[in-house]
């Protein structure tokens, strides 16, 4: 095991064990959307809403796998002009009005190589990141940016679908850190749902593989499917539907973004914190 | 043991995890790497198993109309006044451009893997009539995504597919070209992993699919060397070929890689290099990653992807071939770029010179060919591939000339 958490320490180890028994509630938000200006309140207000863990977006022009709910997203981030430099700034600010609620970097490899790795690593693992999650780099291409993320002690959480074999699963784990994320559906992200059975079977099976919390994302929209999901996972990660609403919140011209984030992130926390636990020990 | 050959094989590559040097390799979402691992598997055991090449030599005589001809075009040589200059005929392949040599090749491949479903991305449409008309001759569902600002140049394309069956599907996103349709044919695998068969028209992509686009267009370089040598007697001095995503170049130069052959490649500079307005990936580039692989792309300083422009559809792509990538840099292959105004200037000539009308995208190789031949010797020998037909092309070469249809 890396000695990840930087500075914070595992920040994400302590919120896992916090948390439990229940599961922890994964919020996902496009960093800048709808404009870097509005991301601090929006992260204040998942905060406030109940979220116990924050993936933070980073905005790609090509997110290939990505639903059109994130596409627009990214676009509309983009369009406001978002980099990634900003959004560390924004993590900083962040991490000086609250010192516990893990946040992890998401998004594609090809920003973060413009950005510089090691540039990328330092400045987001002293702005106070956790962990880092890039959706187009599996094990075998990891190379040329793990070991810059292992030094500044920031996890590289892996990802496992439907399609990750006993054969692959190997390949998965041996270099996953922070939490395992798995893909409940074999697609793109807010589209459709697994069900209950295929869900609690693929957490079970990657739980008697890792000791890492598992958590459980894609086509989790609503709070039933959010409970639903926490009853077996470590953790649910709601996207889409977040972003959705702030899509919909600023196409109104909402003049209260965060809050309307925080009320709803209020019934998807609800919902997990209220789930009845079947997980197996 | 064989002794260590001093000077290595330029055709190796790639290595065992995909890479060209710094360039190519996997990066795609984990969903999507034990299917590349499959199908790397399965093209390993096809490439071994001589009942798969005998089928493809079969269908490639028989259906594409294989060997193409290779074709001293006297008149452009008198014309042009320098090097001898040889046009590789693939543009009479069934369908009317390379593209089909690989669909025949990957198609038999997800037929071998049990595969039920085709997709594929379309350009300038030459691709999707492609895999459209192999999907129809093995009676296979196929979902074509394009471009909805391609659909609107390649209107004649679409119907094609249209009429070989195909389910051709508009993308909206993005700059509604090549790369947004890539993007689109990648979230429909993604989503429909057992049954489908993702067949990539270019020598782009996650490995192992430039490599065996690669292997099923080196038919090219391989014929006209063969073709060449009876002509001759001896290798052309130079070969050059358009670039977009880079098949049909790849195709031409791979089986010359080791020979004393001069080789370049000829990107859309679109309005202009400076312009901004391009597809120049190496000229205008540099590394990075999109589309599951490592090459060179447009891209802004924060890693976002610039749209490609240029008035062929099927060079309007931000970046490049991994092997591309890798041969520009160790120097084998020169990167050359061509105007859309050079590019429509070639256009014209060939049709009025040799009767023949060429595609837009080898009209940018034919337009850096009439700016070298005439310095070359009348002894030299130049070779071009043309690999596509310009019939697709009328519509909006007339616009650009301002002729009305």
């Amino acid at each position: 095991m890396s000695s990840a958490g930087g500075a914070g320490g595992d920040r994400l180890a302590r919120t896992f064990a916090a948390v439990a028994p229940r599961a922890a509630l994964v919020t996902f938000v496009c960093g800048g959307d709808p404009a870097p200006e509005l991301t601090p309140a929006i992260l204040d207000a998942l905060v406030a809403g109940g979220a116990d863990i924050i993936e933070l977006g980073m905005p790609f022009s090509d997110p290939m796998a990505d639903g059109p709910s994130i596409q627009a997203g990214n676009l509309r981030a983009l369009g406001a002009g978002v980099t990634i430099a900003k959004l560390i700034a924004i993590v900083a600010g962040f991490r000086r009005r609250n010192a516990d609620t893990p946040i992890v970097l998401m998004g594609y490899v090809n920003p973060v190589l413009a950005h510089g790795v090691e540039r990328f690593a330092r400045d987001a693992a002293a702005a106070g990141v956790d962990g880092v999650i890039l959706v187009d780099l599996p094990p075998e291409e990891a190379d040329e940016v793990a070991p810059a993320l292992a030094a500044h002690g920031l996890h590289l959480i892996r990802l496992a679908t439907p399609t990750t074999d006993d054969r692959r699963l190997p390949a998965v784990l041996e270099s996953a850190s922070g939490f395992l994320y798995h893909v409940a559906v074999a697609g793109i992200t807010g589209a459709n749902s697994a069900a209950e059975a295929e869900i609690a079977a693929a957490v079970a099976r990657l739980k008697a593989a890792t000791r890492l919390p598992v958590a459980v994302g894609f086509g989790v929209r609503t709070p039933a499917q959010a409970a639903m999901v926490a009853a077996h996972a470590d953790a649910v990660v709601v996207g889409s539907a977040i972003v959705d609403l702030v899509g919909a919140a600023a196409a109104r011209g909402s003049n209260d973004v965060p809050g309307e984030v925080a009320a709803f992130v209020a019934t998807l926390a609800e919902a997990v914190r209220g789930a009845p636990r079947r997980l197996a020990a | 043991m064989a002794d260590r050959d001093p000077s290595p094989s330029l055709r190796s590559g790639p290595d065992a995890r995909g890479h060209f040097g710094a360039f190519g390799g996997r990066y795609v979402a984990e969903t999507l790497m034990p299917l590349l691992l499959d199908l790397e598997a399965a093209y390993r055991e096809a490439k071994a198993d001589p009942a798969f090449r005998a089928e493809l030599d079969h269908l490639l005589a028989h259906y594409v109309g294989r060997p193409s001809p290779l074709y001293f075009a006297e008149k452009l040589t008198r014309h042009l006044g320098g090097a001898k200059v040889y046009l590789k005929r693939d543009e009479l392949n069934h369908t009317g451009a390379h593209k089909i040599n690989n669909c025949l090749g990957q198609i038999l491949l997800a037929r071998r893997m049990g595969k039920t479903r085709i997709i594929a991305e379309t350009g300038a449409g030459q691709h999707g009539v492609a895999t459209a008309t192999v999907a129809a001759r093995f009676g296979l569902p196929c979902v074509i995504y394009m471009g909805a600002r391609d659909m609107a140049r390649q209107a004649p394309n679409v119907f094609r597919m249209r009429l070989l069956g195909a389910e051709v599907r508009a993308v909206e996103s993005g700059s509604r070209t090549l790369k947004d349709a890539m993007n689109e044919a990648l979230r429909d695998w993604v989503t429909n992993v057992a049954d489908t068969f993702y067949i990539i028209g270019t020598a782009a992509g996650p490995h192992p699919y430039p490599e065996l686009v690669r292997d099923f267009q080196s038919v090219i370089g391989e014929e006209a060397k063969a073709q060449m040598l009876a002509a001759e007697g001896r290798l052309p001095d130079l070969c050059v070929a358009a670039v977009g995503g880079g098949s049909n170049a790849i195709g031409l130069f791979h089986p010359f890689l080791d020979d004393p052959v001069e080789l370049v490649g000829v990107e859309a500079a679109g309005h202009g290099l400076d312009s901004g307005e391009h597809a120049a990936s190496i000229a205008g580039g540099r590394p990075g990653v999109l589309h599951g692989n490592k090459t060179f792309l447009l891209q802004d300083e924060d890693g976002q992807i610039r749209d490609a422009h240029s008035i062929s559809a099927g060079l309007d792509y931000p970046g490049i071939g991994p092997e591309h990538a890798w041969l520009h840099a160790i120097g084998r292959v020169r990167y050359e770029s061509v105007t859309d105004a050079e590019a429509l200037d070639a256009f014209a000539l060939l049709a009025r010179v040799e009767g023949i009308i060429p595609a837009l995208e080898p009209a940018h190789a034919l337009a850096h060919v009439a700016k070298v031949a005439p310095a070359m010797a009348a002894d030299r020998i130049l070779l071009m591939n043309l690999c596509g037909r310009g019939d697709k092309d009328i519509f909006t070469a007339a616009e650009a000339l301002g002729v009305r249809l």
